[in-house]
């Protein structure tokens, strides 16, 4: 009995601590919690930007993700103006320009000058979030930061994947996270972060009900994940079009999604896509209802190429389509900002009410505009000429300033193959994957081709033929090489910079350059990882399969570097591979 | 011995008296959210979207149930969702059902649906295990607010903290609220469009309460977010699917009235047998607000604070949205003479 109590005892004595501890004592887990929450709000506040429009008493929220500035907002934040004022939370305001815009998304990427060490936001995975996880909020809500520390929200994920329908404008929330931390006027462009302080969306729109244009517990945000597959796009400086498939779809009687409607002219139905298809998967995403069609098409920009599984009378097939652009080119071209205000936040100091940055029940109206009222017209005159510099406009793009930039970068691509200037045509020689030889000649007036006792001839003066018969046009493709290499610019029409994509739907991201030069329309693809040419499709007349040649091997050929082994696809089908073995110039 | 038993008896009442109080402070903050996607996507999957008729103005044509059996019981909001006696009902995973009313509890607004089947085996809330709360408790709430979530997407979860235990004193529109019983108040904005009939759970995921329909509080005219504790309901809610409930239809009545009528102000009006019956007096009660104004017997109402009243109906909705204190200027025609009145809303009913 006695040692009963006595271990009683040891028991109460290591309770003492405990048992003297004060009622009131906050235990530790919950002090821990807290002190990292301040720590991370600490950390992730310098990246966050609290924009100023220029012509207007009106801003929102955005956050750095490079270190030479470049910022994410929303569209409806950047409105019409070109230039901004940008506080951060060092208390200093700086200025910042356009670089590009996706209207459709409600994405815009400005860039902040006068420091090259900004700091910037880590990014994190949007598809990695589940209902439930712990999220920040910060931004500049109601305009309210005069010192430009941005307010700090907190809350759970509501939901994910949502769809927000686009109620009558062009913008759409697809594939979105939805919070309860709070969201309001003002929030609008600012980060949504993950409790681990990772990037994971871009706060927009919020849902109200008759309880006023303020936060009712439901604010959405786009997905990081979406705005990393546009994010080269972006920094095209082009008004930046999201994707169609060229179908419709719908759910059947028995719940299953199918194809109701799709365009001949659609690279989908070239593949082989029918009305009455079922889809099964898209982008590697099973399709159980519309809205998650929706969802996984809203996150790609137009002329990605994406898998999809249809099932036809039990049976499955997979293809890989090109996605279409949502919009028409003029009509991107002629997109400019909202004629009304519902979605600009203004000073609460003016006489104008809160309003909340966007909804469905009294959706924001995106209105097709004259040219001159669009993104072509004139920098003002208080903006700095520094600043001034940073900015160019052209039909179709936000700030062309920053085409010609990534232009550059990427064309610099091909000076690791040589000097092609003074060797304005040559000759080609080698075997094909079956053995048979070939010879093939590229010149100012003609391409050629001998093979299998052959020959092919596409004369540069007459019509582009698809020459040899299903190829595509590979004759007029090699001589688009050839001006490319030889001319660069000044061979083309037009050659801009069109963004990222991972090539042929594969993995491997490259930069994509488009040319156009009277009917032919070129899509150029750069290695992101060596910055080396990998490849270009060829396309003769719009709407049909183009002349696919991709590079396997790069060969030394008299001083210059040329690629050995070339395949060529048309359609579903490779046409050939050359293996060239030399590579002449010809007087 | 005996005296070493009294001390061992000592110790160990001094033992539990001394731990208990750092224990319960250790209780109170325990349930930190720290992985909480397991314990929400059980919960989810027994939270339904419901969509019936609706549709126009203020009346939305969506709704949220609550799972509460293996066969498909459906527990919900007694509202116009349900007029058309079929809904339909969505699973988080968009296996969709169509389900039948089965009976309602008007007196606290409770609707049990039933989907259609049989040994549906169905991930469903246990009714013999909800949680009793006090203030402070954290709780999530999972709705169907503004039909974010379509198709097989789970509903929309909040999260907040319970902050306090009332009796609601509520209205909606011109009417107060059928329910006057205790509710949960929350400190998040659980109760939007499309959210009545959602959780209200603990953060290990066992049922609070039922989220109620929108309704503004009487005295403040703000908006409530409450939930009815599911004790309330957990009764009836057994009994309706037993088929042994029956409804106290006085109550129900009572709980329905506008909240004041003409009787309040002291007025007999005509009996309303025909749709627009004139709002003649029958008779006023005599020391009554009506009478004080002098108001008389065959009086005809012609305005209400300004308001043309066509009917005996049009009367009883004018009167139905007045406040306690609220001044109450009647014009009737007396012969052939207009003749204003004024008098001043008494104090509620009940009250």
């Amino acid at each position: 009995m006695l040692r009963t109590i006595g271990t009683l005892l040891v028991v109460l004595v290591a309770w003492w601590p405990e048992v003297t501890a004060r009622a009131d004592e906050v235990v530790p887990a919950v002090r821990n919690a807290e002190r990292a929450r301040v720590a991370t709000i600490a950390k992730l506040a310098p990246t966050v930007v609290a924009v100023f429009q220029r012509s207007a008493p009106a801003g929102g929220s955005g956050v750095l993700i490079t270190r030479d500035g470049y910022a994410l907002t929303n569209f409806h934040v950047a409105g019409e103006d070109q230039f901004f004022k940008c506080g951060l939370s060092d208390g200093k305001l700086y200025d910042a320009v356009l670089v590009g815009v996706d209207p459709t998304g409600d994405v815009a990427l400005i860039k902040l000058v006068g420091r090259d060490d900004f700091p910037t936001a880590t990014w994190g995975d949007s598809d990695a979030v589940r209902p439930g996880d712990w999220v920040y909020v910060l931004g500049n809500p109601f305009l309210l930061a005069s010192d430009f520390q941005p307010t700090t929200t907190y809350g759970i994920v509501s939901g994910v994947h949502r769809y927000q329908y686009p109620a009558n404008t062009i913008l759409e929330y697809t594939d979105c996270l939805q919070v309860d931390a709070s969201v309001n006027p003002g929030n609008s462009g600012g980060p949504l972060f993950n409790g681990a302080g990772e990037l994971i969306g871009i706060n927009g729109r919020i849902s109200i009900a008759q309880r006023g244009r303020v936060n009712a517990g439901a604010g959405y945000a786009i997905s990081i994940n979406q705005i990393r597959n546009f994010l080269g796009d972006l920094r095209s400086g082009r008004i930046v079009d999201h994707a169609s498939l060229g179908a419709t779809v719908s759910r059947d009687s028995h719940g299953a999604i199918v194809v109701s409607q799709i365009l001949d002219e659609s690279d989908a139905y070239r593949r082989g896509l029918r009305v009455d298809d079922e889809i099964v998967s898209f982008a590697g995403r099973p399709i159980h209802s519309v809205n998650q069609f929706k969802n996984v098409l809203g996150i790609f920009p137009e002329a990605w190429k994406v898998a999809l599984v249809y099932r036809r009378e039990g049976e499955k097939h997979e293809i890989r389509v090109r996605l279409r652009s949502l919009h028409a080119k003029s009509e991107m071209a002629e997109l400019s900002a909202p004629e009304e205000q519902p979605p600009r936040e203004r000073r609460p100091d003016r006489p104008a009410p809160p309003q909340a940055p966007n909804d469905k029940k009294q959706p924001r109206r995106l209105p097709r505009r004259s040219r001159e009222k669009s993104f072509t017209h004139r920098p003002e005159a208080d903006v700095s000429d520094k600043l001034k510099a940073l900015y160019a406009t052209k039909p179709g793009f936000a700030n062309y300033y920053f085409n010609r930039v990534e232009l550059s970068r990427v064309l610099r691509g091909l000076d690791a193959w040589g000097d092609f200037h003074s060797r304005p045509a040559w000759e080609l020689s080698g075997g094909l994957a079956t053995g048979a030889p070939f010879r093939c000649i590229l010149s100012g007036a003609f391409a050629s081709l001998e093979t299998g006792g052959k020959t092919y001839l596409q004369q540069l003066d007459q019509d582009p033929q698809d020459e040899p018969a299903g190829s595509g046009g590979l004759l007029v493709a090699l001589n688009q090489l050839r001006l490319l290499l030889t001319q660069r610019e000044k061979a083309f029409a037009s050659l801009v910079y069109f963004g990222r994509e991972p090539l042929d739907g594969g993995s491997e991201p490259v930069d994509v350059v488009v040319s156009s030069l009277g009917s032919i329309d070129c899509r150029w693809y750069f290695s992101v990882a060596t910055g080396a040419l990998a490849g270009f499709d060829t396309r003769l007349v719009e709407d049909t399969d183009d002349c696919q040649i991709r590079f396997r091997e790069i060969g030394t050929f008299e001083g210059v570097r040329f690629p050995s082994e070339i395949v060529v696809r048309h359609g579903e089908s490779e046409y050939a591979t050359f293996h060239v073995l030399h590579l002449k110039e010809r007087r | 011995m005996r005296g070493r038993s009294r001390l061992l008896a000592i110790l160990i009442v001094l033992l539990f008296a001394l731990a208990e109080q750092p224990q319960a402070c250790r209780a109170a903050p325990a349930p930190v959210l720290s992985s909480p996607s397991d314990i929400l996507d059980a919960t989810l999957a027994k939270v339904v979207k419901i969509f019936g008729t609706g549709g126009i103005h203020n009346l939305e044509g969506y709704g949220t149930g609550l799972l509460v059996s293996p066969n498909g019981h459906v527990v919900t909001v007694w509202s116009h969702l349900l007029d058309s006696g079929d809904v339909s009902v969505v699973l988080n995973d968009g296996r969709r059902y169509t389900a039948k009313f089965l009976k309602g509890d008007p007196s606290r607004d409770l609707a049990v649906l039933k989907i259609e089947g049989d040994n549906l085996e169905l991930p469903c809330f246990d009714l013999r295990d909800i949680a009793d709360v006090s203030p402070g408790t954290r709780v999530l709430a999972f709705s169907n607010m503004f039909k974010v979530a379509a198709g097989d997407e789970p509903v929309s979860v909040v999260h907040g903290v319970v902050a306090a235990r009332a009796r609601l004193s509520a209205r909606r529109g011109a009417y107060g609220a059928a329910y006057e019983g205790p509710v949960y108040i929350v400190d998040a904005v659980t109760n939007n469009p499309g959210a009545a009939g959602g959780a209200l759970t603990t953060l290990d995921g066992r049922l609070v309460g039922m989220i109620g329909r929108e309704l503004r509080n009487t005295e403040s005219n703000t908006w409530v977010n409450y939930a009815v504790p599911l004790a309330q309901l957990r009764g009836p809610i057994a009994e309706i699917i037993a088929g042994r409930f029956t409804a106290s239809p006085s109550k129900s009545d009572e709980a329905n009235l506008p909240r004041f009528s003409a009787i309040d102000l002291g007025l007999v009006m005509v009996p309303d047998v025909v749709y627009r019956t004139p709002a003649y007096i029958e008779s006023v009660i005599p020391g009554s607000p009506a009478a004080k104004a002098g108001v008389m017997t065959e009086d005809l109402i012609v305005f209400v604070n300004d308001e043309l009243v066509q009917s005996n109906r049009t009367l009883k909705s004018i009167l139905g949205r007045l406040e306690s204190g609220d001044s109450i200027r009647l014009v009737v025609r007396r012969k052939e003479k207009l003749v204003p009145l004024d008098l001043r809303a008494p104090e509620r009913r009940g009250k």
